[in-house]
């Protein structure tokens, strides 16, 4: 750096953060996860614990909320340090295991091995992240301080980097960070995988005096929580990302615009922005030079399709939140008719990293065509569900069966469901297809938001696609006549198969209409919107068959084309629990004591299977539906 | 004074001179050359391009491309008919109809409807076989004195909005909801009389269906 005075000013902010933080490592200290996820899972009654028990046992440590460490299996997750033990996170824990934590680890001298599952850092005594599987595949990057910093308090960030990056750029030519960016092959995280040097070029170029930068933090995918975790748990790096953005193009006032119903983000978000003003990280004077930058949250409410980059500056002008028709491309004609450059949380987030490793470390992870690293919010019928980063280029196999730890309950394995509802579902030929953006695309799935779905045996393909394509149906603005009437056509289409319905040129159909709206919708909402359809014609066209053929839904997942059966075999007759179970008195005692469902009467809740299942394992579903009395036969 | 430059195009195989910078629609057809279109307002700069009509193969994109968002370029080779742009404006075309209340003989737009006259230029049907009927069950509005507003015949091109905002200049309409939902209505979706419509009828002149129709006399 050879700006003296940014230089100077950046180093008392981080003298004084490192300071501040090798103060704190002098006593113990106690991290709980209280971002969204372990909210959900009850982490502020574990705060509420530590709390009184701090305070119960007179302990003097320091009890800190962070974000997201990614482990959604294991939440509430916490970090206790204390000096001269390793540094431990314990997962799923409870008001007991809280107050034992203090008693036992923090009053006495035991750190509760027992319950916990990892250390930070290497030691002697208890394994660390890196020596379980998941640890071995997965390299952070963005996620890396997630979990482990207090996302509130700006000296945490500052502590570990933080803000270097800007430092850096400052005393760059604009054209030269754009260089950087573009050397770094960095690729847009928002789904469509554009390299965010060429757009962010583009608006360098542009000979406008106002340009803008926006956030994308949308996130509207169902099942996508990674921009959420990254808002929550490591906002600085964001605004970093963005303030480093708009240097880079020439821009003065940034926008996040986040979906209204992420508010703890968005409070998160708003003392993030008030603490990077106090130390003069943006504002009238950033760091002291006379690049000026301030940044607005502007709350969206709620629609998926004001994700999409014109609906989405649209809704900050005020009009409705609806797509127009590209060209022009923001870059060239954004907000309010300026160039704007528009990026997605997370490939901002990669920005103070490019900026301070440089363009070849970043190149020299993942993929040629894909460098960096993947985020993935592994859901579904996998073991260790939650958040994962890891290098572009790893196959399926592994994000499903070493960092995914395998199937829940040792079920076979059927397909990934990749990209979200613009995404696509790939089956088990293609586990060993090493992902990046383009190989999913070529796949027939799509990187999307990076939500993966993990489906076994029991999910029924057509069920999956018509899921996926009600959602998008929903949230069709309606503009444009393939997306609104096209995507209802193929709705009532899958629904009328997965009901037993399905006439045998439907397939046809179907396949046609896909095609038609791919090519023929306005925006990528209804481009992608088939592809769930598209992705499991293709790899799962028997599924499709039996539906329609044979009246069969061969992942016994379709309520129409099931019914139960009670085998009398495994029956105990004893027993009444499947009686008791059924809301509607469907099942009932024969003469011989074995029980059996009235199909008339049974309204396929499943409670009987259910309630029996660790039991005698006596219900079973069979299709094609049987009519009449299950069980008596055989 | 400002010069309007011209370019050459071809359309179809033959030349025509444009005003460079107009939308290939207009273009097409100022010259005679039919495209089907509904949305498209000339003067708007920004086209909604929201009816997928008016597609067309323009040499070096890939896939045919609307011709109301292309500026007409030197040298451009248009072509208004392929096997693709006909399968698109086919299912576009179909779409609409499965959306659309017909019984031509009974509506006030017989005769001058932009949906026959696509059916008719490009050999298309009006009824849809292969799709199912998606229209809505709406009563007709025939609260204003002079026109009705029949919400099962409406395509949604938004000429009437645009018609009330940029011409009548009142703001009584807008398109409302989301989509399947979406529709043409007045603020608050109130009845047409009950709204700050004053009943000029550039609306209804503006209608290319039989949704917005005058009373009879
Ligand atoms: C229907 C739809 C929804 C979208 N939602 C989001 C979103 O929630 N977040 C996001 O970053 N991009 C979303 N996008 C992509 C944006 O249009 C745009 O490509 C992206 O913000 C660009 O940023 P990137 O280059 O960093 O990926 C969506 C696109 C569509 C078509």
């Amino acid at each position: 750096m050879s700006n003296p005075a940014v230089e100077k000013m950046y180093r008392e902010l981080r003298d004084k953060a490192v300071s501040k933080a090798e103060g704190m490592n002098e006593k113990p200290y106690v991290m709980v996860g209280t971002a969204t996820c372990g909210r959900a899972a009850g982490a502020m009654k574990i705060l509420e614990t530590f709390r009184d028990e701090l305070a119960g046992h007179q302990v003097d440590a320091e009890l800190l909320e962070v974000g997201c460490l990614g482990h959604c299996y294991a939440e509430p997750m916490v970090a206790v340090y204390k000096p001269g033990h390793p540094f431990l996170c314990y997962g799923n824990v409870d008001e007991g295991i809280a107050s034992r934590l203090v008693s036992d680890f923090l009053v006495g001298d035991d750190p509760c091995f027992e319950f916990a599952m990892a250390a930070f850092e290497p030691n002697d005594v208890f394994p660390t992240f890196a020596d379980y599987p998941r640890g071995v595949y997965e390299q952070k990057i963005i996620l890396a301080d997630c979990g482990l910093i207090n996302p509130e308090d700006i000296d945490h960030y500052i502590a570990r980097d933080g803000y270097l990056a800007l430092a850096k750029v400052l005393d760059m030519d604009p054209g030269a960070v754009v260089e950087e960016i573009k050397e770094s092959r960095l690729r847009g995280r928002g789904g469509a995988g554009f390299p965010a040097g060429k757009k962010w070029e583009i608006c360098l170029k542009a000979e406008e005096p106002v340009k803008y930068v926006i956030c994308n933090a949308d996130e509207g995918d169902p099942g996508a929580f990674m921009d959420r975790a990254l808002l929550e748990s490591n906002p600085h790096q964001l605004i970093e990302g963005l303030a480093i953005a708009a240097y880079a193009v020439g821009a003065s006032q940034g926008y996040i615009y986040v979906r209204a119903e992420y508010p703890l983000a968005i409070k998160r978000l708003h003392t993030a922005l008030d603490q990077a003003r106090d130390k003069g990280l943006i504002g009238e004077s950033v760091l002291g030079s006379d690049f000026k930058f301030d940044i607005q949250i502007f709350q969206g409410s709620g629609a998926f399709v004001c994700g999409e980059e014109t609906a989405l500056i649209s809704s900050i002008e005020g009009n409705p939140g609806i797509p127009g028709h590209r060209p022009p491309f923001p870059a060239v004609s954004g907000l309010r008719g300026k160039p704007t450059i528009i990026n997605n949380v997370k490939t901002l987030s990669y920005v103070p990293h490019v900026i301070r490793n440089g363009a070849a470390w970043f190149r020299g992870i993942g993929t040629p065509n894909s460098p960096g690293t993947a985020v993935f919010a592994l859901a579904g019928k996998v073991v260790n569900t939650g958040l994962v980063e890891v290098p572009m280029g790893t196959s399926l196999r592994t994000l499903v069966y070493d960092v995914g730890n395998g199937i829940k309950e040792e079920k076979a394995f059927k397909a990934v469901q990749i990209g979200g509802p613009s995404g696509g579902c790939l089956p088990e030929s293609a586990l060993d297809l090493e992902i990046d953006f383009d190989s999913l695309q070529h796949a027939g799935a799509m990187m999307g938001s990076g939500g993966l779905v993990v489906l076994d045996e029991e999910d029924c393909m057509v069920e999956i696609a018509r899921f996926f394509l009600e959602f998008t149906q929903k949230e069709s603005c309606g503009k444009c006549t393939f997306c609104r009437l096209g995507t209802k056509q193929m709705l009532e289409i899958l629904t009328d198969i997965t009901k037993g319905r399905g006439k045998p040129e439907a397939l046809e159909l179907l396949w046609d209409l896909a095609e038609d709206i791919k090519t023929g919708s306005l925006c990528a909402l209804g481009k992608t919107a088939p592809n769930p359809v598209l992705s499991t014609l293709r790899f799962f066209r028997g599924e499709y068959e039996a539906h329609i053929n044979e009246g069969c839904c061969p992942s016994l997942m379709c309520n129409e084309l099931i019914s139960y059966r009670i085998v009398p075999e495994k029956c105990s007759k004893l027993c009444d629990a499947c009686i008791a179970s059924c809301p509607v008195e469907a099942v009932y005692t024969r003469p011989d004591m074995l029980k059996a469902v009235d199909l008339e009467k049974c309204v396929k809740c499943n409670n009987c299977l259910v309630t029996c299942k660790p039991l005698y394992d006596a219900v079973m579903k069979v299709t094609p539906p049987e009519t009449g009395e299950g069980g008596d036969e055989n | 004074m400002k010069i309007s430059r011209t370019v050459t195009i071809t359309i179809d195989g033959k030349e025509y001179i444009a005003k460079e910078g107009q939308k290939l629609l207009w273009t097409a057809l100022e010259n005679g050359v039919y495209i089907p279109h509904l949305c498209g307002i000339e003067e708007e700069e920004k086209p909604a391009a929201g009816c997928r009509l008016c597609f067309v193969e323009i040499d070096g994109f890939l896939n045919p491309v609307t011709a109301c968002t292309q500026k007409v370029k030197e040298g451009m080779v248009v072509r208004t008919r392929s096997k693709r742009v006909d399968k698109l404006v086919g299912t576009a075309f179909e779409l609409l109809m499965s959306n659309h209340r017909l019984g031509c003989a009974r509506c006030g737009a017989n005769g001058r409807c932009e949906l026959q006259k696509i059916a008719k230029e490009r050999g298309l049907k009006l009824k849809t076989s292969r799709l199912r009927s998606l229209v809505p069950e709406v009563p007709v509005d025939e609260s204003p004195d002079k026109f009705t507003y029949d919400q099962t015949r409406c395509v949604l091109c938004g000429r009437c909005v645009w018609v009330d905002h940029h011409k009548a200049k009142i703001g009584a309409i807008g398109l409302v909801r989301r989509g399947m939902s979406r529709k043409m209505a007045t603020f608050g979706e109130t009845a047409m009389a009950d709204s700050s419509c004053t009943q000029c009828g550039m609306c209804v002149e503006a209608c290319p269906v039989g949704a917005l129709t005058f009373k009879e006399k």
